[in-house]
């Protein structure tokens, strides 16, 4: 276990060296950092000396490393448009994107097992057809849209007019198409229940809640379909395998086969994919957040990009990448534990 | 009455291209304690008349017709809660792939376990003690590690034994067994097979063996069933079919024996392959590979090419053969069924 976390932990330097590299490299292509310092009246003399203050006429490795020894100690520079330390604006605006993510990946969890393994034990009803079917819409379909067209039925509310209103079903069919909207679909709101720090949570008031339910449902519509299919998939597959068959040969019963023989090695596949699939939706929150105007790291980062706030941008793509090499790790941990074949070690397999 | 009665079972597979017959008119009993070899090429139906008797037979293949009477109870038919308390509890099954056959994430123990208290009300404790009573008949080495053990941590033939002790952990009337030692190493398959015979003598098991292996065959059963093309085509005392197999087929399948070919000299084999079920020959479905379908005079048997042949008695055996029933009656033997 320990020889696990430390061979883990080797990989994780590497792996944020790497993107540390790419990060700072992007610097020089974002436009003239003292341009957007300064502003245009400043005269060029002026500048090259502020250049040369800031060290920016110094050859790449130099600036990388003293870069490195900064971040080292978390200090990746002040950000321009805040005028206070990167890693305290981004500081700011994590909590709101991890619980964004936090709701998406409970409606994933929540919605994507019963459905994916009802579909797989009655793959004809027409329950799993239509699951399958709009799952099919649900990956093809881009978050901006599915926000937009969530933000019409449930924020704004739509009057359906469609059918016959002089007729019994055609009024009734309106009337249930017809939604009132109402739900908040700006920003966090103002029932915010503040933690620790920098955390002021969205999820122990009903106000709260209210807010972050389009947002989430936006977020997760992306994953869910891709779980419910991949599920589905794996399911279908180990009920095939002998040692379901052995089960029922032993008179066990059905319940037992599918939730306990079946479902635990469906989840084994699951859980790899979903942990890397977790560290995607944290990107995918940028266009949730646009759309929303959620004020997380999502929104931040695309505000910073506009601003070529060039610190901001770099230290937003160190965390995601901190972000990303935490989850991974931490479901191998899972993985090891749930899976008995698997054990822990710092050997390579 | 013997403890197990099949009767005409057919099975079918509803294929697009249409239905495929893989069992037809298959007929056997067993008797309480004894054991039935069933041989045959692969496809034969030897397999899916195992999973058929408890009903597990994957769609789309089904049971189209014919009656298995267990212990004065229709198997075929029986609700699936019913049978459940069949299946494992007093029929229970081995099958071929020890490695297939445990699930990776259960324990040993769970997996014995979750069968006893599947059919019997008692503590998972009691349940315990149960499995592992089961585990040292079976001569497992230290069986109480093995119980906390996962299938991996096992070898083949460890996990062989295990799943021998699983089928006996309710002391069943039948243990059918197919193909049980065919995935084992070699060394391994008759250490095996003399456990499974040891077992079952000692507490009154009934076997219904499911190999190609003639040799296990006439090793441990007293009766056998040869089946071809999902049908059975030669049945009677094990001893009496190995010595003087009456059927071409199952004297291609004796003379095919690597002790019975002349050394230097290339094996016997029966010419050609088991037929596909959705395209079965007309008459007998062996007649195209069978030496027989000329008399000795050189004239062809008509029969052979038309009608689907029934069985003949020959001493203790049945056989189902135009040219036995001539030698024996002087006339072919007509089938209760015209070719389709």
């Amino acid at each position: 276990m320990i020889a696990f976390l430390t061979k883990r932990l080797m990989h994780a330097i590497l792996v944020m060296f790497v993107i540390s590299v790419l990060a700072f490299a992007i610097q020089g292509n974002l436009g003239d950092p003292i341009q957007q310092m300064v502003g245009q009246s400043v005269p060029e003399s002026e500048r090259e000396a502020l250049r040369e203050r800031f060290g920016l006429n110094d050859p790449f490795h130099t600036q990388y490393l003293r870069f490195a020894a900064n971040a080292l100690q978390g200090d990746f520079g002040f950000s321009y448009f805040y005028r206070e330390p990167a890693l305290d604006v981004i500081a700011r605006h994590l909590p709101a994107t991890l619980e964004l993510v936090f709701g998406a990946t409970l409606i994933i969890v929540l919605l994507s097992v019963p459905i994916g393994v009802y579909s797989a034990i009655k793959p004809r009803s027409p329950i799993s057809r239509f699951f399958m079917g709009v799952s099919i819409i649900g990956i093809s379909v881009p978050v901006f849209l599915t926000a937009i067209v969530l933000i019409q039925i449930f924020s704004i509310g739509m009057t359906v007019s469609l059918f016959p209103q002089d007729t019994a079903w055609g009024s009734w069919l309106n009337g249930f198409l017809s939604t009132e909207g109402g739900m908040p679909s700006f920003g966090r709101g103002q029932d915010l229940t503040h933690m620790v720090g920098y955390w002021d949570s969205n999820l122990f008031t009903l106000g709260g809640l209210r807010h972050l339910a389009l947002p989430s449902i936006a977020l997760a519509s992306i994953m869910l379909p891709l779980f419910i299919r991949l599920i589905r998939a794996e399911m279908q597959e180990v009920l095939q395998s002998e040692y379901v068959k052995f089960a029922r040969a032993k008179g066990i019963s059905l319940r037992r086969i599918y939730f306990v023989h079946a479902l635990k090695n469906t989840l084994l596949p699951v859980i790899t994919v979903g942990g890397v699939q977790i560290g995607t939706m944290v990107a995918y929150t940028i266009l949730t957040e646009t759309v929303f105007q959620w004020p997380g790291m999502g929104l931040m980062f695309i505000d910073a990009i506009n601003r070529a706030d060039i610190p901001l941008i770099v230290a937003y793509l160190m965390i995601v990448g901190v972000i990303f090499v935490v989850t991974n790790t931490l479901v191998d941990l899972v993985y090891g534990m749930v899976n008995p074949t698997v054990k822990l070690t710092g050997k390579p397999a | 009455m013997s403890l197990l009665n099949v009767t005409d079972l057919d099975v079918r597979f509803a294929l697009r291209q249409g239905e495929v017959r893989a069992l037809r008119n298959v007929s056997f009993s067993l008797d309480r304690g004894e054991r039935l070899g069933i041989v045959g090429e692969s496809g034969a139906g030897k397999s899916v008349a195992a999973f058929s008797l408890l009903n597990l037979i994957a769609k789309p293949g089904f049971i189209a017709g014919g009656s298995i009477r267990f212990d004065g109870q229709e198997l075929n038919g029986m609700s699936e809660r019913c049978l459940r308390k069949i299946r494992g509890n007093r029929i229970s099954m081995i099958f071929q792939d020890p490695m297939m056959t445990l699930n990776p994430v259960l324990s040993i123990g769970e997996q014995m376990v979750e069968c006893l208290k599947a059919h019997r009300r008692i503590s998972s404790r009691e349940a315990r003690t149960i499995a592992l009573h089961k585990l040292q008949q079976v001569q497992i080495p230290s069986p109480e590690t093995r119980l906390d053990q996962y299938p991996h941590e096992l070898s083949g033939g460890m996990r062989q034994r295990i799943i021998i002790a699983i089928a006996l952990l309710l002391d069943p009337d039948i243990i059918i067994a197919d193909e049980p030692t065919t995935a084992l190493d070699v060394t391994i398959q008759a250490e095996i097979m003399a456990l499974l015979l040891e077992l079952c003598e000692k507490h009154n098991v009934g076997l219904i063996l499911i190999t190609h292996d003639l040799g296990v065959v006439s090793q441990v059963t007293q009766r056998m069933l040869v089946m071809y093309a999902g049908r059975v085509i030669e049945e009677g005392p094990t001893r009496e079919i190995i010595n003087d197999p009456q059927h071409p087929y199952t004297q291609g399948l004796m003379n095919a024996l690597p002790q019975m070919a002349t050394p230097g000299e290339r094996l016997n084999q029966i010419p050609g392959s088991m037929p596909s079920l959705s395209k079965l020959p007309s008459g007998c479905a062996f007649h195209p590979r069978c030496g027989f379908v000329k008399r000795a005079d050189g004239q062809p048997r008509r029969a052979c090419h038309d009608v689907i042949p029934d069985f003949v008695e020959s001493g203790n055996c049945r056989v189902a053969c135009h040219m036995v029933a001539e030698m024996l009656n002087g006339e072919p033997s007509l089938a209760k069924e015209e070719t389709p």
